[in-house]
């Protein structure tokens, strides 16, 4: 028996051990946001995140991650406001703003590589998107969107992390102090 | 109530619980009413065959076509919101179920007349070729025709129809003349008497109206929602995952299908050896299906590790001996010999081409090739099957899905009413799926285990050694230049002729013109690639022609804008592009510039180039496209058409090639068949132009065709290297 937790739920898996996570995911777990383009991680499809890390979940044999957390697109909007959970992530927010999918079936995997860009490099320059990205292809050729949206996101991202961390300093000070607690 | 009549065009009827439904009455009979048992719910009031008004006043546009990413989804919704002046917060869009009276009716008028009607609504005509496109199974998604067919004829027309039907019912209640009645946003108003009341309020009083014959369409001053900016209804749900395409259908008790077919097409199974793989783990089934083999599992991998452990043999034949390099030798031979034999097919003909040629002095010739091309949508053929009580279920993204229907029904000997087409989201389409190949597969590997749905799911592999492909074609020019460096003849020879008939032809001023052909077949199947066979020619005349500009001592873009004082839409067109690359303007060593237009499916493009090939292979770091569709229903859905169709175009020209080996597809996956990536994506600037709104163009397909020769020709601009074949990675 094989266990992953999956968008923080833990599930125990009778499959065999060289399925690949992304037939697990899909089918198993009936999440069928990731998806399959070309079996051999050429495309980003199936873009997931490992322990936060970006891999092609089309390879990566489900005994591998044995044990290990996953995160999906499905899991992804939670990430951006702990408070309104279920609320779109900030690069889901820009890809609807930019009006970035066409036929769509490349953008969950383009959103898990840009949001694991922007979990790294918060505020990415060109050259940065083009190696965090062009694991991804999108057969549309929405890349100029793509690019636009990850940079307006970066923006907006930015500014929730500003707002996160003041609010958590906000909250350990008004624990504290009285003083800070003026709304 | 719904009396056919020569002259009607629209016909009513009541529905049960009082609602309204009125049907563009597109032949004899009174037919919407059957429509409204497919798509109307209770408590919702079907206007006509494409409007329902819902009891909150809110309006549902059905769309008879499917969404592939082109946003037809949310344009079409747009065209005929626009016309009956409803509340744009308030509409929403439910596909059309698969069914004949959705025919897609202008497809077929414009492939026999495609000339212009004149007239909006040409009810006999209407009549006579809805029948035909319902003979030809068609339902189609493709030739770019959605805005410029459905939208004008069906959605435009349903819309204003709508909105003089709620008048004349407000008219008569209020007891004030229709004239006086004014619509905003899904309300009614008689300023006069103060009063106003929402569209549901006269819904059941339009009832029984007998429709206009000729509802009066806007023009383009009085639009509200057609010309602007829509965020597209599909898109958020393709950001979250929610979004259902054909991989993602689930039925109880599903099992999971992969096949692998003869590599050499042609080719019949002889003889399956099963016997290691039907004692794996999971595996339900192996299918003979004719032309390969399926494995039904319960999981999609058990089958896919089965299928690998089964043995094929394949009948052969001579097709098995030939490559891509005896293709072309044979369209070579095929050439000469259709000019020695004198068994040439004339396809446009102008003057005395070869009249002029035989005393010319000046004489120009080259011969152009490209290679088959795979599609690679995103998301692998696929189909769900479910063969249960006389039934044939299925699910998939299909571009035809009426035509699926028929084909089955034939195929397998069940009554056209007994398939049952569910048309999901299409992860790319390009023409790929308007194929039947995959549900036909489908279908067979359900029909094997009866009662139990199956899904089947092409590998990467498959997709892309399965395809229809884009032709490889060839082409021969010779031209001649007067004293003044402009051509005085053009003699074009081609293999071969598919659709749309027009793509060799150019807008250029040349007084003798010879375009001919021969058809030079090969075993390699062949199906329609986004813009069909404009991308092969816009490649070989554009370059052709900035061939002539060069051997004139001419500026390319200076030599097509002479040579188009009989076109001056396409001129235009041609200077705006310019306009916004600033063209000839002072460039860094190694870079330079690239100019190219193609008008097709009418819509006109022109696009220009900045090329870098400062370290000998080219990077395009900028496309400047100037397009006229007529009119672009919508701004930023019609830009983004345009830069999908620069990349999928910008993607062939680098890097697409299938190449054949002993009768098969050599590539078969991304790392053999290369895509167009992030870091190699140029920064892409549009302008539209609504030259105009009488004659729209389409939007899927006319931002491909020119980039191939806009690059090629940047490239000769930049090295003196003339490229004559595809893909310039290979010749450069």
């Amino acid at each position: 028996m094989l266990e992953i937790t999956v968008n923080d739920i833990t599930h125990q898996l009778d499959v065999e051990p060289d399925t690949p996570l992304l037939w697990v995911v899909r089918d198993e777990l009936k999440l069928k946001g990731t998806k399959f383009g070309c079996g051999i991680a050429q495309c980003g499809a199936c873009t997931v995140h490992l322990d936060g890390t970006p891999i092609r979940s089309c390879i990566t044999p489900i005994a591998s991650v044995n044990g290990r957390s996953i995160t999906t697109i499905e899991g992804i909007n939670g990430q951006a406001d702990p408070l309104h959970p279920g609320a779109l992530h900030s690069v889901q927010q820009a890809w609807i703003e930019e009006q970035v999918p066409q036929c769509g079936y490349c953008q969950s995997g383009q959103i898990m590589s840009a949001v694991a860009l922007l979990n790294k490099i918060p505020v990415p320059n060109d050259d940065d998107i083009d190696k965090a990205m062009s694991g991804n292809v999108c057969r549309c050729g929405m890349y100029s969107r793509i690019r636009k949206a990850i940079k307006s996101a970066s923006t907006q991202f930015a500014k929730e992390k500003a707002i996160d961390s003041n609010a958590a300093d906000a909250s350990l000070k008004s624990s504290g102090s009285e003083e800070s607690n003026h709304g | 109530m719904g009396k056919w009549t020569r002259r009607a065009f629209l016909t009513t009827g009541a529905l049960v619980g009082g609602g309204l439904i009125v049907g563009v009455a597109i032949r004899p009979g009174h037919r919407t009413p059957k429509l409204a048992s497919l798509v109307e719910r209770s408590g919702e009031t079907l206007i006509n065959a494409w409007v329902k008004i819902l009891p909150d006043n809110s309006i549902t546009v059905i769309v008879p076509h499917a969404e592939m990413g082109q946003g037809v989804h949310t344009v079409l919704p747009m065209m005929l919101a626009d016309e009956m002046d409803a509340d744009w917060s308030t509409v929403s869009m439910e596909q059309a179920p698969v069914h004949d009276e959705y025919a897609s009716n202008d497809i077929v008028r414009e492939v026999a007349l495609p000339t212009q009607v004149p007239g909006i609504v040409e009810d006999t005509l209407k009549g006579t070729f809805l029948k035909i496109a319902q003979s030809m199974s068609l339902q189609i998604t493709g030739g770019s025709f959605s805005v410029r067919g459905t939208g004008t004829w069906s959605m435009r027309v349903a819309g204003a129809a709508a909105r003089e039907l709620l008048i004349d019912a407000a008219a008569e209640q209020w007891q004030v003349p229709a004239n006086e009645i004014r619509v905003e946003k899904s309300v009614l108003y008689h300023d006069k008497s103060n009063r106003s009341d929402q569209f549901i309020a006269f819904a059941k009083a339009a009832a029984g109206k007998q429709g206009p014959s000729k509802p009066k369409l806007k023009t383009p001053e009085q639009f509200n929602i057609m010309g602007q900016h829509v965020e597209r209804f599909d898109i958020p749900s393709k950001v979250d995952g929610t979004a259902v395409f054909g991989v993602d259908v689930e039925l109880p008790g599903m099992k999971y299908a992969c096949v692998k077919c003869a590599p050499v097409f042609g080719s019949m199974v002889l003889s399956i050896d099963s016997s290691a793989a039907k004692v794996m783990a999971g595996v339900v089934k192996i299918v003979d299906l004719g032309t390969g083999v399926g494995v039904i599992a319960d999981s999609y991998w058990q089958a896919k590790k089965a299928l690998d452990k089964v043995n094929v043999t394949y009948s052969e034949s001579k097709a098995n001996r030939v490559s891509s390099e005896a293709i072309f030798e044979q369209f070579g031979k095929s050439m000469d010999d259709a000019i020695a034999n004198k068994n040439e097919e004339d396809d446009h003909k102008v003057g005395d081409a070869r009249g002029v040629l035989a005393k010319a002095k000046n004489i120009v010739e080259a011969e152009y090739r490209v290679p088959h091309l795979a599609h690679s949508t995103m998301e692998p053929m696929n189909c769900t099957a479910w063969s249960h009580n006389d039934r044939l279920e299925i699910w998939a993204g299909l571009q035809n899905p009426l035509g699926v229907r028929n084909t089955l029904a034939e195929q397998f000997d069940f009554e056209p009413e007994n398939v049952v087409i569910n048309n999901v989201y299409l992860g790319g389409g390009f023409g790929r799926r308007a194929m039947d190949d995959y549900p036909i597969q489908g279908a067979k590997l359900a029909l094997a285990v009866p009662g139990v749905p199956v899904k089947m799911i092409w590998s990467r592999e498959e997709d892309t050694q399965q395809d229809f492909y884009r032709p490889a074609i060839m082409s021969r020019f010779k031209a001649s230049l007067d004293d003044n460096g402009m051509p005085d003849a053009w003699e074009n020879q081609f293999v071969d002729k598919h659709e749309p008939a027009e793509a060799p032809t150019i807008p250029y001023a040349v007084a003798n013109q010879y375009i001919h052909y021969i058809n030079s077949p090969s075993h390699i199947r062949f199906g329609p690639w986004r813009s069909v066979d404009h991308t092969q020619h816009a490649f070989f005349t554009e370059s052709f022609i900035d061939e002539l500009a060069a051997k004139a001592g001419k500026d390319p873009y200076q030599y097509r804008y002479d040579l188009l004082s009989n076109e001056l839409r396409v001129r235009h067109v041609l200077e705006t592009a310019a306009k916004m690359a600033n063209w000839g303007k002072a460039m860094p060593h190694g870079w330079g510039q690239g100019i190219a237009l193609q008008r097709s499916f009418n819509t006109i493009v022109a696009e220009v180039v900045d090329v870098d090939m400062s370290n000998g292979k080219p990077r395009v770091d900028k496309v400047y496209c100037a397009a006229d569709p007529g009119y672009a229903m919508s701004t930023d859905g019609f830009k983004a058409q345009m830069e999908s169709g620069i990349i999928y175009g910008l993607t062939a020209a680098l890097y697409g090639e299938i190449n054949i080996k002993d009768g098969a597809v050599v590539e078969s996956n991304f790392h053999n068949y290369k895509m167009l990536r992030m870091n190699e994506s140029p920064g892409i600037e549009i302008e539209i132009i609504n030259s105009d709104d009488t004659s729209l163009g389409g939007g899927g397909e006319p931002g491909t065709p020119p980039i191939a020769p806009a690059l090629s020709n940047a490239i000769f601009a930049i090295t003196g290297n003339r490229i004559r074949s595809l893909p310039i990675s290979k010749y450069l």
